[in-house]
């Protein structure tokens, strides 16, 4: 406790009156810092405090090999990337408009921010075709709707969940060209089939209980004569 | 074709043009040929060109210039607020900032309430014809 209690911060006991100039002089300042005190504890000098002794550093041999022209190693970079800043007005259950890919204009429920930044966004898929899936902030149109999820969990879904599976390396022959496309028709796991019912099965009864609001988030979304996006409030 | 509103101490107007846009304000004194000394009651008193101002049919009964407190008792008075917002142009001014504010999920409400409206419409439409025919 005791070498706590000093604070942490060192302030300087020499107020000043001008930028440079302190308010005491040298010897004064000599006396308020209590030097001489500490020198009479040590004997008339000022303590002094060996060297720690440094952990033996391995002994390196000298490198049997030397490049021929310097070689400039790059600066260290430590920089961390964070995912995307979430943007206010996108919150757990806020329904979102897609604005591109192959499900624009829908409206859709959103759930989560995954770590690499993407968000995590489920149709329902009964309601309008969108299945879980990963969609970027900045395609998305936050409105001021929101559905209820707290009876989702979606703790088991992260980026990994819908990573590419890895493909076969096939051995491409020239007789086999136009068969192999016929071979590989990707079915989807029953595993994610089932977790896009017990996803959306809470949703559904959060979003019936509300009027319309079913109808809403089947249907699309789409700019209309006399719409004008920056005079709309979403 | 006579003008039937008038620029006059009391006179209430609209200010159309610029930052206090849309604001209501009492006409309280006139500084010269183009300006107006206008004040309201949450706003500081100040000038504005007639071409800023829109009249309305409300008048308050103030001498030249009145002090604030005056000005808000005489407004209460002739009961400025709910004539303007019971008046063809108050109403009006009033739909369209609900308007301005829906909301994505209102305006689909509102657009499945007008096609249930007209069908029903239609639907009458078309009954009272075939009985008429």
């Amino acid at each position: 406790m005791a070498p706590k209690q000093r604070t942490a911060r060192k302030v300087s006991r020499n107020p000043e009156l001008i930028r440079g100039i302190g308010k005491y002089s040298r010897s004064k300042m000599y006396h308020k810092r209590g030097l001489w005190a500490i020198k009479a504890k040590n004997g008339g000098v000022l303590p002094r405090h060996d060297p720690k002794p440094k952990p033996q550093a391995p002994s390196q041999k000298p490198p049997k090999f030397y490049p021929a022209d310097d070689v400039k190693k790059p600066l260290v970079n430590k920089h961390k990337p964070k995912p995307t800043k979430l943007r206010a007005s996108i919150t757990p259950g806020t329904v979102l408009i897609l604005l591109a890919g192959r499900f624009k204009g829908k409206r859709v429920v959103f759930l989560k921010q995954l770590p690499s930044g993407l968000l995590l966004v489920t149709g329902p898929f009964k309601i309008n075709g969108v299945p879980l899936r990963r969609v970027n902030q900045s395609y998305v149109i936050g409105t001021s709707t929101k559905v209820d999820v707290s009876g989702v969990n979606v703790d088991k879904f992260d980026d990994k969940y819908f990573a590419k599976e890895a493909e076969k390396k096939k051995k491409k022959e020239e007789g086999e060209f136009f068969e192999s496309e016929k071979e590989e028709k990707k079915v989807l796991p029953q595993e994610k089939k089932d977790d896009q019912k017990t996803v959306d099965s809470a949703l559904l009864k959060s979003i019936e209980s509300v009027l319309d609001l079913k109808a809403y988030i089947g249907a699309r979304f789409s700019l209309k004569q006399g719409m004008k996006p920056h005079e709309l409030v979403f | 074709m006579p003008f039937k509103r008038f620029v006059e101490i009391g006179r209430v107007a609209q200010i159309n043009y610029g930052k206090e846009h849309g604001r209501l304000v009492v006409i309280v004194d006139v500084i010269d040929q183009n300006r107006a000394l206008v004040d309201a009651p949450d706003m500081v008193r100040s000038q504005v060109n007639f071409k800023r101002l829109s009249l309305t049919d409300l008048k308050v009964d103030i001498k030249r210039v009145p002090r604030k407190k005056e000005l808000i008792k005489a407004m209460e008075e002739a009961d400025v607020k709910n004539k303007w917002e019971k008046s063809s142009w108050g109403r009006k001014l009033i739909v369209q900032k609900r308007r301005a504010s829906l909301n994505d999920f209102d305006r689909f409400k509102i657009m499945l309430a007008k096609i249930k409206r007209a069908a029903t419409v239609r639907q009458e439409l078309a009954k009272l014809k075939k009985s008429a025919s």
